[in-house]
């Protein structure tokens, strides 16, 4: 599997995803924004957590109009993988290839700690390590995480099976609980926690592992 | 050419910010404040010399950038 991590200025958790996707055997690249085309022969793509361009104008605002943005929309609707993750996410809405926007949490506070999420399908090559409805611990850290649809797409989401995970405790006043969701294809995953700090015995837990060994396995040569 | 855009949450998305500050102006002794709406305000200066010109590049800015329409209004006008 070869995987291209995008920076941004003000990203923050490129490294942690690289370290996370080289962790289960895939060939990491490190894609800059300002690059126009992404590596030959990718096969996902990893949007990293952290504050691009300052978090100015809204989260994610401008680094969904940078270079790169542009080859990572070829890349999905060419049916590549793309896995967004806290700012990540962010920035996958403000490009359009996810439904709906992240407003600042209903407590106005950031919010750093573990929560429990509730695996809502298998039916992605992202989830398909987990079993349906298993609960696994994973940190957020977030101010804008608080998940918001028209109702037509919230509706559409939950009938498609295209909630990928749940918060088992709403932290951030999320509609639906929704933490994470899939495209229509199922190839592109947006989420607000983040299973690439949850890898490793020393992150003090590894329940975000099976997502990497999930994507290692669909990529798996048959 | 100067232009003010006025970037507002549409009716019905949440506001926890601006309930924050309604709940503030409250505690000031600031009664009968039924509603607060939070939004941003963004000057441009433009080299378009063209009123019309300058409100159409404006009303594009707000639809590629300026505002997320999934959530946002925007309203245009001449400073």
């Amino acid at each position: 599997m070869k995987a291209a991590v995008i920076t941004f200025p003000g990203s923050n958790c490129d490294r942690d995803l690289a370290v996370a996707f080289e962790g289960v055997g895939a060939q990491v690249t490190r894609v800059w924004h300002k690059d126009t085309a992404l590596p030959a022969g990718t096969d996902i793509v990893g949007i990293p957590g952290g504050f691009s361009f300052g978090d100015y104008l809204r989260c994610g605002a401008i680094a969904a109009r940078s270079p790169i943005a542009r080859a990572i929309t070829d890349f999905a609707s060419g049916g590549g993988h793309v896995l967004g993750i806290c700012n990540g996410f962010q920035v996958l809405v403000e490009m359009g290839l996810l439904p709906g926007a992240l407003l600042r949490n209903a407590n106005l506070k950031y919010i750093c700690k573990p929560v429990t999420l509730r695996v809502e399908t298998a039916g992605s090559g992202f989830t398909a390590g987990y079993a349906p409805g298993a609960q696994i611990t994973v940190p957020i850290a977030h101010h804008d995480g608080n998940y918001t649809a028209d109702p037509e797409t919230l509706a559409r989401l939950q009938g498609d099976g295209r909630v990928a995970f749940r918060y088992v405790d709403n932290p951030n006043g999320s509609a639906a609980d929704i933490a994470g969701i899939l495209s229509e294809n199922r190839r592109v995953l947006g989420m607000m926690p983040h299973p690439e700090r949850a890898f490793s015995a020393v992150h003090g837990g590894t329940d975000g592992r099976a997502m990497f060994e999930g994507l290692i396995s669909a990529f798996a040569p048959a | 050419m100067k232009l003010r855009v006025f970037v507002t949450l549409k009716p019905g998305v949440l506001d926890p910010q601006g309930e924050a500050v309604r709940h503030a102006l409250g505690a000031l002794g600031f009664e009968g404040v039924n509603g607060v709406r939070q939004g941003k305000m963004i000057e441009l200066d433009l080299a378009e010399t063209d009123a019309d010109k300058a409100q159409q590049q404006a009303d594009e800015m707000c639809q590629k950038l300026l505002a997320n329409t999934v959530i946002e209004s925007y309203r245009v006008e001449m400073a």
